[in-house]
């Protein structure tokens, strides 16, 4: 299993993504931003951060980067895809997801632990853990509430599409609590909570370990 | 022919605005009575080098949908575009 950390100018979540990736037993890897290739990685994921300073709006200018025609192919392909905080962002600006991420409903920035329950196991990173199960894990994000139109948000819920949603307080005034969702083919994830930050018990939490724990048989549909 | 265009992205009226009432709050704070709303939005300022005004305009507006605004939660308004 090989797992590429995409790394664009301003993430900040690169060596922890990595480390919880190595940690799961990956090969993980760092790609530059103005790679065109993947380096036949596969499984990616796109890092929290700031890329690009959040110019514009958080997500809008990363989208356009050259390695991100990769990242659409190696979706399109089936392969496994996170985006995590900005990557999530970013995935939502890329329209590899659905919806988008706008300023939190009480402006501030928020970074604590939150807690998430796991609402479908039917992703490549989920499936090692079971629906309903509660999970804690930071939040760091100014820009994290997740909105849709009501159709978008219908077709989410009636897909089994929300993978994550937010139990006992809601950071950010996300629709519907929602804190992570995937696409139809559910190959792709996005979440705004880090589980590389929560993937050592000496980081206070291990909760997120797991979602870098990729079976084989995931890594091509 | 060079023209400057104005564009205006604001977030969509069904999307709540907390910047916009923060500023609205802000103002009923320092004495200004009778503002009942604010929405605050973006505005750019486009340098462009064109064949026309109208090729300006639609390479603006162009932009606007690919970059500019995002389409899930923005509205845009193209408010000038003037020969520089």
């Amino acid at each position: 299993m090989k797992i590429a950390v995409v790394r664009f100018p301003g993430s900040n979540c690169d060596a922890d993504a990595l480390a919880a990736a190595a940690g799961a037993g990956a090969e993980a890897v760092y790609v530059w931003h103005r790679s065109t290739d993947l380096e036949g990685a596969d499984a990616v994921v796109l890092p929290g951060g700031f890329s690009y300073g959040d110019y514009l709006r958080p997500g809008a200018i990363a989208r356009f980067s050259p390695v991100m025609r990769a990242v659409a192919a190696h979706a399109a392909a089936g392969r496994p895809l996170l985006g995590i905080c900005n990557g999530f962002q970013i995935l939502c600006e890329a329209q590899l997801l659905p919806g988008a991420l706008v300023r939190n409903g009480g402006l501030s920035f928020v970074c604590r632990p939150v807690r998430v329950r796991v609402e479908s196991d039917t992703t490549p990173f989920t499936a090692r853990y079971r629906p309903g199960q509660c999970l804690t894990m930071p939040v760091a994000h100014g820009a994290g509430r997740f909105v849709a139109d009501q159709a978008t948000l219908d077709l989410l819920e009636r897909e089994e599409r929300v993978v994550f949603r937010y139990v006992g307080g809601n950071p950010n005034g996300a629709m519907r609590d929602i804190a992570g969702i995937t696409n139809q083919e559910r190959n792709v994830v996005g979440l705004m909570p880090h589980p590389e930050r929560a993937s050592e018990a000496l980081l206070g939490s291990n909760d997120g370990a797991a979602m870098f724990v990729l079976a084989a048989a995931t890594a091509v549909a | 022919m060079r023209f400057r265009a104005r564009v205006r992205v604001m977030p969509r009226a069904t999307i709540l605005d907390p910047q916009g009432q923060a500023v609205a709050h802000a103002l009923g704070e320092l004495g200004f009575s009778g503002v009942t709303g604010a929405r605050v939005g973006r505005a750019v300022e486009l340098e462009l080098e064109a064949a026309s005004a109208e090729a300006a305009r639609e390479g603006a507006l162009k932009m606007c949908e690919r970059l500019l605004a995002n389409p899930v939660t923005e509205d845009f308004a193209l408010d000038a575009v003037e020969q520089a």
